[in-house]
């Protein structure tokens, strides 16, 4: 019971207060690339989280039973990079397969995953943080949440903002990093919900 | 020391084999019949994914060909031989792509044009006619520092010594940036195939317009009166071209006293129909002026006086019985 405990405060620790896009800072590029239309950024979303869960059981297995076995941790970031790079790869087939629509949407940044920072950083921190493979898997799939949840409502002002008056100036980019900025700082308000 | 080496390669080599069987293994599940005209498309594309088309590379845009989203003559800089190349592939006509480009309506150079002084300023078109309206008296002139230019993401517009842009219609893709960049407003996107131009702006009165330029329109209406097809409109002191209706004939830039119509063609000298005539009489409907008349099935002719030579007989006749001469010819 414990455990579980633990694994569910995990989970919402990673979504809300250590949120990757919005603590962290990591993944800003899709972030604002894919954030125009909720649908489209909520399938984002999607597919990261589905990438996030998989990288996390992935390199837990491989840090585990390969790299640390054998004692190798400097290859943490090639073997990791390849297993990500595969994985994206299995998605992108994937969805095209399914969903000629939603791949289109996605366009560019359903490659670029691969290069995503939030991927890599959450396999790197899986062992720095010395996570067992359950609560890998958990903070994983908490990740891709927090990462669909920030997307989502950065796409949700973002479509509201298309009827907004906004100054010449501020028009396009540097407003959507202000709302990027503000949203950071709202979510900061979330550090002190749980203690671990 | 040495198993580190030997456990290092080994290991990355059995992660990397096993998702590489892995992903063989999803690409043979996950193999999605394509349109095979696809393929054959973008092999007749440039290739160079510059997205002129409108579409984010070529992949894309031999796609929308294929499922008929894109014209087959969307390719800008494949021109008309990728055009048809890929009429080839899907069995659809390449038709002929009418090309647009830029064009400057201002003939008012440093030479032609009066000035009110010397602007000393930032040296852009912006800056300047927020200044005062720029160096020229004429507030429908090219302010002549050169923000189309500078703005022209393929070179196609040059500054000319006389001060105007120069607008190479090769280069020139019909993007509409140095439309949007002129503060006067004086360049308009048009037919590359339209051959006359009334090159000014000004809806100023024509008393002033004499004082004040050399070519500028001084609205006296003379080509709105010639243009056999009424091409020509007067608006507000000034003549506009309509270029759907002009016909290219040429005869408003011979009578317009100002030279500010431009005629960028050879001016035919005469017309004649010749004995190859089959009397369908496609002609005689074709001709703006009447001045052709015969009876069906009869060899036409011309009546010379009438006779504006435009050309559209010759176009509109099928059997080649209509001879144009040029002034080489004579």
């Amino acid at each position: 019971m414990e455990q579980f405990t633990q694994v569910i405060l995990l989970f919402i620790s990673t979504v809300l207060i250590n949120n990757f896009i919005l603590v962290r800072f990591l993944g800003i590029c899709p972030f604002l690339g894919v954030s125009k239309h909720v649908e489209t950024a909520f399938s984002m979303g999607l597919a990261t989280t589905f990438v996030m869960t998989l990288t996390a059981a992935a390199t837990w297995l491989i840090n585990t039973f390969i790299l640390e076995a054998l004692n190798l941790p400097f290859l943490q970031y090639v073997s990791f990079i390849i297993v990500i790079a595969s994985l994206v790869q299995f998605v992108e087939m994937f969805i095209k397969k399914t969903s000629p629509v939603l791949y289109k949407a996605l366009g560019i940044f359903l490659p670029l995953i691969t290069t995503n920072c939030a991927i890599l950083g959450l396999a790197l921190l899986i062992p720095l943080n010395g996570y067992s493979f359950i609560a890998s898997v958990v903070f994983g799939f908490g990740a891709g949440v927090g990462f669909t949840l920030a997307i989502v409502l950065m796409a949700g002002l973002r479509e509201g903002l298309e009827f907004g008056d906004v100054p010449g100036t501020l028009r396009g980019v540097p407003i959507t990093l202000i709302i990027a900025g503000i949203m950071a700082m709202a979510f900061m308000g979330f550090s002190g919900l749980i203690s671990m | 020391m040495d198993s580190v080496y030997i456990y290092s390669i080994l290991s990355m080599g059995g992660i990397s084999a096993l998702l590489a069987a892995g992903l063989g293994f999803a690409s043979k599940k996950f193999v999605i019949d394509q349109d095979p005209r696809i393929d054959k498309v973008e092999d007749v594309l440039p290739g160079a994914n510059c997205g002129a088309c409108g579409y984010a590379g070529c992949a894309s845009f031999a796609e929308a060909v294929v499922e008929g989203d894109a014209p087959v003559n969307g390719c800008p800089v494949g021109g008309d031989k990728v055009a048809s190349n890929i009429g080839d592939i899907l069995g659809k006509d390449a038709g002929s792509s009418t090309k647009i480009v830029a064009e400057l309506l201002c003939g008012g150079g440093k030479k032609e044009a009066r000035r009110r002084g010397e602007y000393k300023g930032i040296e852009t078109c912006q800056a300047a006619d927020a200044i005062n309206g720029g160096e020229k008296i004429c507030s429908f002139s090219c302010l002549g520092f050169g923000d189309c230019e500078a703005v022209c993401p393929f070179d196609a517009i040059v500054m000319g010594e006389n001060g105007l842009p120069e607008i190479d219609p090769e280069k020139c893709t019909a993007c509409g940036k140095c439309v949007e960049a002129c503060p006067h407003n004086i360049l308009l996107l048009a037919p590359n195939s339209a051959k006359t131009h009334i090159r000014c702006s000004s809806h100023d009165s024509g008393k002033l317009v004499r004082k004040i330029c050399e070519v500028g329109c001084i609205g006296c209406g003379i080509c709105a009166r010639v243009c056999p097809v009424d091409a020509i409109e007067m608006q507000d002191n000034l003549a506009v071209i309509d270029y759907d209706k002009c016909v290219n004939c040429g005869l408003c830039a011979e009578k317009c006293p100002t030279g500010t119509i431009k005629f960028q063609a050879e001016r035919i000298q005469q017309v004649e129909i010749n004995d190859k005539c089959v009397g369908c009489t496609l002609c005689a409907k074709a001709c703006p002026v009447d001045a052709i008349s015969g009876e069906v099935k009869e060899r036409h002719v011309i009546d010379q006086d009438k006779c504006i030579q435009c050309g559209l007989c010759f176009e509109a006749c099928n059997v080649d019985a209509v001879d144009l001469f040029y002034e080489k010819d004579l």
